[in-house]
This record gives C-alpha cells, structure tokens and sequence, in this order.
C-alpha cells in the first residue's frame, strides 16, 4: 500500500492542533512556532499532493478507500481532483501566513493566571479548522464530507467567539457582547444549512443506497440510479441551502459581517478565504455532480441570487464606516461571481470560478490582513478614524493599494483572470446578466478607492501621526502573497493546466456544451 | 386460586405507590412509594411467569430487586447529604435545577 | 528583430519595479535610472523603426509570442504582441515624448522628497502605455488599458496630502472604469461572435458578422473610448486631472494616454468599418466634445484647465476624424502625433511658467512674462501657433486635413460636421490667443497683488513652503527643463508639414488603417482658406477682448454661458447630484435594508423562538411532583393510544 499522502495531509494539523493544544502555559513562544512549524509542514504535503498530482491522468487520484461504518455504506474515502488540488494549495499556503499574521492576537493580556492558555487555544483552533478543511477538499464520501463540513463550525465558533479584536471603539465589554453575537449568529446560520443538509444526505442513502459519490454519480451518469425529478430537487435544494449559507448567497449573507468584523483579521481571513470555499467547492463538487439536472432547473434563480449578491454586497461595501464588515461585504460580492461562474455551465466559467476562489482567497488575505495591521496600530476599525497614512507608512499604504487594486481585479493581478473569465462565461450563455454583473466591477473601484482615499491620503490625522510602518514580521506576510497575486495574474498557466481537465468533467456531468461562437454557428 | 387475582394487587400496590410519589412531600415516604411500585412490579412480573409457565419473568424480578437495592444506597446518600445541606426532606424545597 | 519588440514594454517595466521597490536607497539616482530605461525603450523602438523602414511597406508588420496567458477550454489568450506601422508611431511618440518629460522631471520634481517614487509612476506609465500599443489582442490591450489608468491614477494623486488630489486621482480612475466596462463588454460580444478576440482573426473575419453586433461592439468600444480620452459624457475626469504634477499632465493627459480612444478607434476599424451606426455616433461625439471641451477652455483661467479643456477638444477633433472611416483614420493619427508634440510642449511651458511662479495657476496673475523667460515664452509661442493652426505649422497641416475630411463625409452630416470643426477651429484661435496674451503680454498683474484668492486653490503643494503672501520673481527655467521644450517645440513647428510633404504619412499608415481620398464638396483649397480665415477671427477677438483692454485680477461675473463654461458646462454638478448624492442615498438605505429587512427577518425567527421557549419555560418549575404528575401522564397516554391501536 502506498503511503496515505491525502490522510497525512489532513492528519498532520490535526495532530499539531493537539501537540499545540498541550504546550503549557508558560511556553506561548513555543506554542507558535510549534504551530508555525507544522502548518509549514502541511504546506510542503500539500505541495506534493499538488506535484503528484497528475493533470492528465484520472479523474480522482491519490484514492484512499476504507470501510468506517460499514452498517451504513459510510467508507473513509479520499481522493482529490484538480479543484480540490487548487484548494488544498490554497489553504495550506494561506494557514503560514494566517498563523503568522495573528502572532500576537491572542497574546493574554495579565499573565498571573498560570492555567489560562489562550494562545495555545488559537492556534490549535486554527490548526484544527485547517485539518478540517482539507479533509472537506479531499472526502469523496458524503457523510464523510458532512462530518468534517459541520465539525468545522466548532473551533471556528471558538475562533470568532473567543478571540476578538482587542481595538474597539466602543469598550471591551461591548466588543465582548458583539463577539459572542457574532459566534452565535455565524453557528446558527450553518447549523440550520447543516442540519437541512443532513436531511438531505440522508434522503441521498434512502434513494441511492450509499454514500459514494463517485459511485453515485457513476450510476447517475450511465442511468443506473434513477430518481424521480421531485427528489432530485428536494435533494439538491437541501445540499445548495447549506453550502449557499457556507459561501454565502444572498440573502443568507447577513451572518459573515458580523464574523468578519468581530473576529481578528487573521481569523476573519480564515473564515473568508478558507472555510467559506469549502461552500463554493462543495457547490461544484456534489451540486453538480449528484444532481445535474436540478442544478440546470435550478440555475436561472440562482444566477440572479449571485447577481443580486454582486451588485448588492458592491453596494453595501460602498456605505459601510467599518474597515473589516467593507471588505466582508466585499467578499459576498466576489462570491457572487464565483456561484455566477460555477452556474453558468461553461468551461470558461467554471474555470473562472476556481480560479477565482483560490485569487479571492489571496487577494482577499492580502487585504484584510494589512487592513489588521492598520487597525492594530490605530485601535479603531472605524474608516473616518483614520487618513494621510499613506505620508508616515508608505509601505502599509502600498500594500494595502495593491491588495485592493488585487479587489477590484486590476488587470495584471491575478483576480482579474478569473473575474473575466466568470463574465465571459456568463455572457455567452446568459448575455443580460453578464452585462449587469460587469457593473460589480465599477462598484468594486468605487468601495475600494473611497477606502483607500479616506484612510490613506488626504492630511495626516493626529491619531496617526506615529503609526510606524510595517514589521519585519509583516511585510514577511504581506510580500509572499503580493508576489503571487502579479505571478498568478500575468502566468495563470500552471493553475489553470491543474484545474481544466476536473471541470472539463463537471461540464460533462452537468451534460452541457460550450456555446458555439455566432460566426462558426452560422458556417 | 386465580393468578389474575396476584396481578390486581399488583396494580392496587402500584396505584398506592404513584399516589404516594405524587402527593406526598417527604422525600423518605416518596422514596418508599417508589420502592411499593417497584415491588410492586415485580409481583406482577412474577405472577406472568406463573401464568405463562416460564422463568424469564421472574429473572427480570431478580435483576429488579438488584437495581432496586442500589437505587436504594444512592437513593438514601443523595436524601441524607440533601437533608443536611437543607434541614429538611421535603422534595418540593429541592428546586434549585430550575432557572 | 522580434525579439526586441518585448524589450520595448520591459525596459521600462522594470525601471517601475526597481523604483518602487528599491526604497530609499536608490532616492538619488532614481530619476536617472527611470530617465535612461525610458530613453532605452525609445532606442529600442528607434532601432525597430529604421528595420522597419528598411522593409517592403506591406510586410512590415511584426509579431512576438511570448507565452500563452489564460488558456482555458475554447478561450485563448496570449501574451503576445505586434508591432505593424500603426503600433510604430506610438511607440516612437510615447517613447520620445515620454523620454523627453523624464529629463524635464528630473528639473521640475528636483525639490520633491518622493521623487524617486514619481519616477517610478512614471516609468509604469510607460510600460502599460506601450503594452496597450503594442498588444496583439484586445484582452492584453486591455491590461495596458487599465495599466495606464492606475499609473494615471496614482500620478494624479501623486501629492496625495491633499484631498482634492486625492479626490481627482479616484474621479478619473473611477470614471475610466466605466468606460473600461464598455471595453470588457466589447470583448465578450467579440468572444462569443468570433470566438476569439485577438486582433487579426476578429479583425479578418469582421465581415462575416450581422451588422447589429457589430454596432453593438462599436458602441461598446467607443464607451470605452470616451472613458479614456475625456469625451462626452465621461469627460469629467479630464479637468479635475490637472491636480496632478504638470509633466503629468504632458505626458498623459495631453500627448499619449488620453488619446488611447483613438488608437483603440482607428485598431478596430474592420468593426467601425461595418457598422455605419457606429461610426455616425462616434463622429457626433467627437463634434460635441470638440466644442464643449472649447468653450470651457474659454473660460478657464487657471492655465492647466485651460488648457486641459483644450485637449478634450483637440481629441474631439481626432475622434470625429476616427469616426469618419477610411477618409479620417490617418488624419485622426496624424493629429494625434503633431497634437502630442504641440500640446505636450504648451504644458511643459505652463509647467515652467508655474515654476518660475511660485506655482501659481491663475493667469489673471500672470502677465508680462516674455521678458522674464524667453525660452519658455518662444517655445510656447510655437506650440501656440501650432495649435491654433497658423499655416505652415504642423497643426495646420493636421486639423485642416481632419475638416476637409469632415465636409467630405458628405450630405447634411459632412456639412454639420465641417461647420463644428470649422467652429471649433475658431473657438481654438480664441482660447489660445486668451492664454497666450494673459500670460506672456499685457500689465505685470503678479506684482502687488493684493492676497491669493482662497477660492482659487493653486495645484502645486509647494506654495505652502513658498508662502502665499510672497511676491513671485519669474525667472527662467533650468536647461534641464527648457532643452525638452525646444525640442518639442521643433516637432511642433516641423512635424505637419514632414508628415504631409508626399502624403508620407498617408502612404506609412495606409497598409493599417487603409485610406480613401476624401473628396470635399467644396474645393481644398476653399476649405483651407476658410479655415485660415476663422483662426485669424478667433485670434482678433481674442485680441480686442484681452490685449486691447487690461485684464482684471479677479475674474468678471461672466455672462451665463461662461459661468457655467467655469463649472465644466455643469456636468459636474449634475454628476453630483444624480450620480453622487443618488448612489449615496441608495447604499444608505440598503444599509438599512440589509440590517432591519434581510438580517431583521432572521433575528426576528430568533426572538419569537426565544418567546416561545420562554413559555414553555415555565413547565418546568423545579417541583419533582410535577414531573412525576407529566410522566405518569405521558406514560398513560402512550398505553392508552398503545391499547387503543390494538383495538382498531
């Protein structure tokens, strides 16, 4: 047998999570690096998974097949496609840099009480979410996907609850009372999608008899399994509720402001950047492939939801004061374009889609971390709290210019590639809402340079006066991922060789066919 | 005589017991109305193995009383500990789970 | 040969890179370092251009492939470019003009602590600018295309401390965008009627599409034409820009960036070509600009508006000339070239006038000043004799081409249209001759003025250090900054006629754009007297107006038509109100929709299930005896419906 490399990936943050968990109080220090050092390690496994993988070769590879329970068909099984591939990556690179930009976020603030630990708590919280995640990317088994997909809500409950920002304007004990606000808010809206998901699961046993899904969707495609039209939708309506909550969709949006403001930035990257595209993923993993023809009945609706979403989270980024809920307004605004892109059903599209969930993750990271930089510095997430910080910390203020201009897909970073692609892909199957989504990307300049001009030009505001510019420690965050952004948007090559063959096979599932272009229709 | 008969002295000595739970505030006389329509179970289990002529009734009779003698060590400990705390047996005083 | 074709965009790109991120160390010989990779960039396009000259006219046309960009399933698009005579002459103008204002910023930026950083914006100005010539497909060019509207952005903001900086340098990149819509809608009708949008087979194959989305696609890039070059309606930006340093200015809102709607036009001609529509559309949004962008440059007396308003109008002039076909397109390039030289000169005069200013702006204060710059004042005399079309000089050659080809479009249209460019000339002789004599001749209005007027905020920062109160001492500029205008000046005067001598330019841009001979209904000859005959109108009017009579420091009341001309014809008031105060009120109100309607739904499903555990609370009073009283109960409800089951 070969070695479990999808197991090990998965394993090792779950096994550092414990290991960090157990650092005693004394050793914070360690505790990070011990942290740091592992998800570096997940990082380089995930990086094999990514050399082993072969594009060309089968659909799901690097396979590993258990029985779990048995009563039930439900199997420990993995194997992953160039989406999850892309993922995985995604994730496995952003962690480092999440772990390093929250170096001292959870830092206790009096440390006479020898067995509080909060610190060895936040990064065996992020470390365990990390685990979580990827085994979500790698499970080919539904209930074993909605095992991890739900047990994800726990450490993230924990994250967003337990460790927020320590600047806020309105006092600490505000800031707590909103926090736990948030946490609850954020894990009843995925438990309600969960537990309606778990119905839905279970319909999928009662009508197909196990829990496989490549097994499944083999008999859904050569016409073995069949089911009725009406089970079909009731059954991709369950799964799409959780994942359209998970990514989220309008109007099932309102829970990821109140997370992305409360949390710390580096958790509210987490949230944004990994956790939610395990719901976009999901979309195109088990949406498309168990129910094709309902996702076809399904897809006007739900392409004015992620049109709606475009141009409503646009504009709502465009009136929020507060620094973190702009760019989470922002974010429901790119997943709109990613669900556009993934319901579309054209190559273009879909590869748009992937490409932008692994561009957002980025560009998104890189923002909003430079955006916790700030706000660490000033204790305010108030934009009108800041200005003319472009004058004392210019590369903050570059940084943060180039993770926006990376926001509103500027041509030469990397979301724009998938941002045209997803429009292209819209527009030659469903020209009216290609046209109108385009006005997302003037909205998107708009909310972008209004924040920018008020926080960083314009007269320098006493309050900033000092504000020193990036640490070393910073820029070590923030310089990896800028660099990705320009070599991503100028050489996509590698990404997209990685992810076209998987959704070359999710347009066959879904049976659909790229539009001809009009002049060779017409020969 | 009929073994019908042992079974409505079974459920007269189960009504007394409920009744008793119910309506009685000491927590000794409760716990002894518990023990009544336990026993009280137990006659009717061993009654049905008469009737039907096999055992299985009257091992479960067995496996009762077992249950019953240690419901009865905890039962006591936690009246007595509550008792002390309290100065007092009444079951209507313990109401401290609600909100 | 090819291969160099990349260096051009590279060299450049580069300076950009070291610049921006080399940090401090490099602050003292970073603009050499940006002055000689944009000076290398033009040798390399020089060195081209001679290859090129050295070939046969219809196989002059390179190409490079560098590597394949965005491949995904039935969409393809390339890092590629091509270099055809079209592509050439922008190379050599934003090259050399480019190379020129480097050198001219190294003098005028001296005393800037961020210069290096200006240096760096600048360098990436070019490289965007020359990728967006040099693309071989729309989606490339429309990289450049945004490239150049973020460098543009970024130097328009340059001295960023101060707000209405900051405020133009976000209005112009916003603006852009929604002109950038209209290209990126452009290319997707492209994609999904061709299925490709690279220049040669779209272009090719033009004809075998319905003439609808044809117009569709002309439209959509004339949208995306008018966000770049300031034309009707998104001309806005253009006047606002001039918050920006003045090579800025020269550099991109006059002489290269501002006219990448032209090239754009005149790349897709095989589109314009078919779609008639299209083409009338554009004219008549060449003809409006061509005459708002006069009339404000009327009223302006602050020299950069003034001027800026001038150069929507010259572009007008290019679009209309865009707009006409295959009589216009090298027209349309040909002003475009001499307007780069002229134009690009008069800014580095204003720059240098300002210079020796105190950066002060109002030509109300100015006045006088050929004494006290000779250089400035020659050089700019002859890019204002250029400009206002003075025979012999390169914009006469070039604007009278444009206005035969306007009366030889034909019909009423050609008639309207020659008239409006007729006008247009008219209004540009005015204009001109009002900044020529407000600044150079007249009373000496700079001394003893009594305190800078508050309302009139001047653009350059340095006046703070300066301070407002001190009475300015004109001086002359260093060699640094005069040489670059001499030799713009130069261009100016020589440039028409070399390009015109054989219809040289018309036989070098033929094998692009293709040409047809105009034939105007009137005689050439008739059209070029009358033009000249109109400018010596406008500048005599100009003359009685401003030269005859002194010019008052603070600004007359206007008749209505100038005070609204002062506003930007109130374009901006009306932006303000529809599309400001409208958009504010709209995201203000969905805040609250969001919060009381999207989100109060679902917090309100939250507060009645807590009301409704709240009383079923209260069955659980703590009372052991009441449950026991609930399990008994329970307990035979299920027995009784057990036996009652039975029975049934």
């Amino acid at each position: 047998m070969s070695f479990p490399l999808l197991t090990a990936t998965a394993a090792l943050p779950a096994l550092g999570a414990i290991a960090t968990a157990a650092v005693p109080a004394a050793k914070r220090t360690a505790a990070k690096w011990l942290a740091l050092i592992v998800s570096l390690a997940t990082l380089a496994l995930a990086v094999t998974v990514l050399v082993r993988f072969d594009p060309g070769g089968d659909r799901y590879q690097l396979t590993e097949s258990h029985s779990w329970i048995a009563d039930f068909g439900v199997r420990y099984e993995l194997g992953v496609d160039g989406i999850a591939v892309a993922l995985i990556a995604l994730t496995a690179l952003l962690i480092p840099f999440i772990i390093l930009a929250g170096w001292h976020d959870a830092d206790p603030l009096e440390t006479g009480n020898k067995r509080w630990r909060p610190t060895q708590g936040f990064f065996a919280l992020i470390l365990a979410v990390e685990a979580m995640v990827i085994i979500s990317f790698e499970a080919t088994d539904v209930f074993l996907f909605y095992i991890f997909f739900e047990a994800m809500l726990i450490p993230m409950y924990f994250l967003i609850g337990g460790f927020g920002d320590r600047a806020h304007e309105h006092g600490e004990e505000t800031a707590a009372t909103q926090r736990s606000y948030a946490a609850v808010k954020f894990l009843l809206y995925n438990l309600v999608g969960g537990l309606i998901m778990l119905a839905a699961v279970i319909g999928l046993y009662v009508v197909a008899g196990n829990f496989s899904l490549t097994e499944i969707a083999e008999a859904r495609a050569n016409g073995s399994l069949d089911m009725a039209t009406s089970t079909e939708r009731w059954l991709f309506l369950g799964f799409f509720f959780a994942f359209a909550v998970k990514a989220p969709l309008w109007p099932l949006h309102t829970w990821l402001p109140n997370a992305m403001g409360e949390a710390t930035a580096p958790v509210a990257v987490l949230i944004t950047a990994v956790v939610d595209k395990v719901g976009t993923f999901a979309m195109l993993r088990f949406c498309l492939q168990l129910f094709p023809e309902a996702s076809t009945w399904a897809t006007p609706v739900v392409l004015v939801l992620a049109l709606v979403s475009i141009i409503y989270g646009a504009l709502l980024a465009v009136g929020q004061r507060d620094i973190k809920r702009l760019v989470a307004y922002a974010s429901i605004s790119h997943f709109g374009f990613i669900i556009m892109g993934i319901f579309a059903m054209t190559s273009q599209g879909q590869s748009g889609a992937t490409l932008y969930m692994v561009n957002h993750g980025i560009s998104t990271a890189a923002l909003m971390l430079v955006a916790g930089f700030l706000i660490s510095r000033r204790g305010s997430r108030l934009i009108a709290d800041y200005g003319g910080v472009q004058k004392v910390a210019p590369v903050l203020a570059g940084t943060f210019l180039i993770g926006g201009l990376a926001t509103l897909s500027l041509p030469g970073l990397a979301p724009f590639v998938s941002e045209f692609l997803v429009l292209v892909g819209t527009f030659a199957r469903y020209p009216v809402i290609g046209i109108i989504a385009t006005v997302g990307i003037v909205l998107a300049a708009l909310y972008v340079l209004v924040l920018y001009q008020r926080t960083m030009t314009g007269p320098v505001k006493a309050e900033v006066a000092k504000m020193p510019d990036l640490r070393v420690r910073e820029l070590v965050v923030v310089a990896p991922l800028i660099v990705l952004l320009v070599f991503l948007g100028v050489y996509p090559k590698p990404l997209t060789d990685i992810v076209n063959p998987a959704v070359e096979q999710t347009m066959s599932d879904v049976q659909k066919k790229d539009p001809q272009p009009e002049v060779e229709a017409a020969k | 005589m009929n073994p019908v008969n042992y079974l409505y002295l079974a459920a007269l000595l189960f009504t007394i017991g409920a009744t008793g739970v119910l309506i009685r505030r000491n927590a000794i006389v409760v716990f002894m109305c518990v023990e009544l329509m336990l026993n009280a179970c137990n006659l009717a289990l061993v009654a049905f193995s008469r009737m039907h002529g096999n055992l299985d009734g009257q091992i479960i009779a067995f496996f009762t009383m077992v249950v019953a003698a240690a419901e009865v060590v905890v039962g006591l400990a936690i009246i007595v500990s509550v008792f002390r705390a309290r100065h007092s047996a009444s079951v209507d005083d313990a109401s401290l789970m609600k909100l | 040969m090819e291969n160099l074709i990349a260096l051009l965009v590279a060299a450049p790109l580069l300076g950009a890179a070291v610049l921006l991120c080399g940090g401090r160390r490099l602050d003292a010989v970073g603009h050499w370092i940006g002055t000689v990779l944009a000076a290398l960039s033009f040798v390399f396009g020089a060195v081209l251009f001679a290859d090129m000259l050295g070939k046969d006219p219809e196989h002059r046309e390179m190409s490079q492939h560098l590597f394949s960009w965005i491949p995904v399933e039935g969409f393809q698009a390339d890092v590629a470019f091509q270099l055809d005579q079209l592509s050439m002459t922008f190379v050599l103008l934003i090259s050399g003009v480019g190379s020129l204002i480097h050198v001219y910023s190294i003098g005028y930026m001296e005393h800037d602590e961020r210069r290096r950083r200006f240096f760096g914006y600048l360098n990436l100005f070019l490289a965007a600018m020359l990728l967006l010539v040099l693309a071989d497909n729309y989606l490339l060019l429309y990289v450049g295309w945004e490239g150049v509207g973020l460098a543009s952005y970024l130097l328009i903001g340059f001295w960023q401390h101060k707000p209405s900086a900051a405020t133009a340098a976000k209005k112009a990149f916003l603006v852009n965008r929604v002109g950038d819509v209209g290209l990126s809608i452009a290319i997707m009708l492209m994609f999904t009627t061709f299925g490709t949008f690279a220049f040669g087979p779209v272009l090719a194959s033009a004809g075998d599409s319905g003439e609808g989305t044809l117009t569709a696609i002309g439209l959509m890039l004339l949208l995306a034409a008018c966000g770049k070059s300031a034309q009707v309606p998104l001309q806005s930006w253009l006047g606002d820009a001039m918050e920006g340093p003045t090579p800025v200015s020269a550099l991109i809102h006059a002489a290269t960036m501002v006219t990448a709607g032209v090239y754009l036009i005149v790349r897709s001609a095989a589109i314009f070509n078919g779609a008639p529509d299209a083409q009338l559309v554009t004219t008549v949004v060449g003809a409006v600009t061509l005459l708002f962008g006069a009339i404000v440059g009327c009223a302006k007396d602050d020299i950069k508006k003034a001027l800026a308003g001038s150069t929507m109008s010259q572009i007008g002039y290019m679009v209309l000339a865009a707009g006409l076909g295959p009589i216009g397109y090298v027209f349309a390039i040909m002003h475009l070239v001499t307007h780069g030289f002229f134009k690009a000169g008069l800014f580095l005069g204003a720059g240098s006038v300002m210079h020796g200013m105190n950066d002060e702006v109002d030509m109300r204060k100015y006045g006088g000043l050929r004494k006290y710059m000779p250089v400035t004042f020659v050089t700019f005399g002859l890019g204002y004799l250029a400009i206002i079309g003075f025979p012999g000089l390169s914009g006469f050659f070039s604007k009278d081409m444009i206005i035969e080809a306007a009366f030889a479009k034909g019909g009423t249209e050609g008639w309207i249209l020659g008239g409006v460019a007729l006008l247009g000339a008219a209004i540009t002789a005015f204009y001109m001759t009002r900044v020529m004599l407000m600044t150079f001749f007249g009373e000496e209005r700079w001394k003893s003025r009594p305190t800078a007027s508050p309302e009139e905020p001047s653009a350059e920062p340095a006046a703070e250090h300066h301070g407002a109160h001190a009475e300015p001492h004109p001086h002359e500029s260093p060699k640094v900054m005069t040489i670059p205008m001499i030799v713009l000046a130069v261009g100016s005067v020589f440039g028409g006629a070399f390009f015109s001598i054989g219809d040289r330019f018309v036989h070098w841009l033929e094998p692009v754009t293709g040409h047809t001979h105009g034939h105007p209904p009137v005689s050439a000859l008739t059209v070029t007297v009358a033009t000249v005959t109109v400018m010596v109108l406008g500048v005599g009017l100009a003359y009685l107006q401003y030269g005859r009579r002194p010019v008052p420091v603070v600004a007359p009341r206007g008749s209505l038509l100038t005070r609204a001309a002062r506003r930007d014809l109130l374009q901006d008031d009306f932006n303000h109100v529809v599309l400001v105060r409208g958009g504010e009120h709209l995201t203000r109100s969905l805040v609250y929709v969001d919060h009381t309607l999207v989100d109060g739904v679902v917090n309100g499903t939250a507060a009645s299930m807590g009301g409704l555990s709240g009383r079923l609370r209260r069955l659980q009073n703590g009372f052991a005896r009441s449950y026991a009283v609930s399990m008994f109960g329970g307990a035979a409800v299920l027995i009784a419906a057990t036996l009652l089951m039975r029975a049934v």
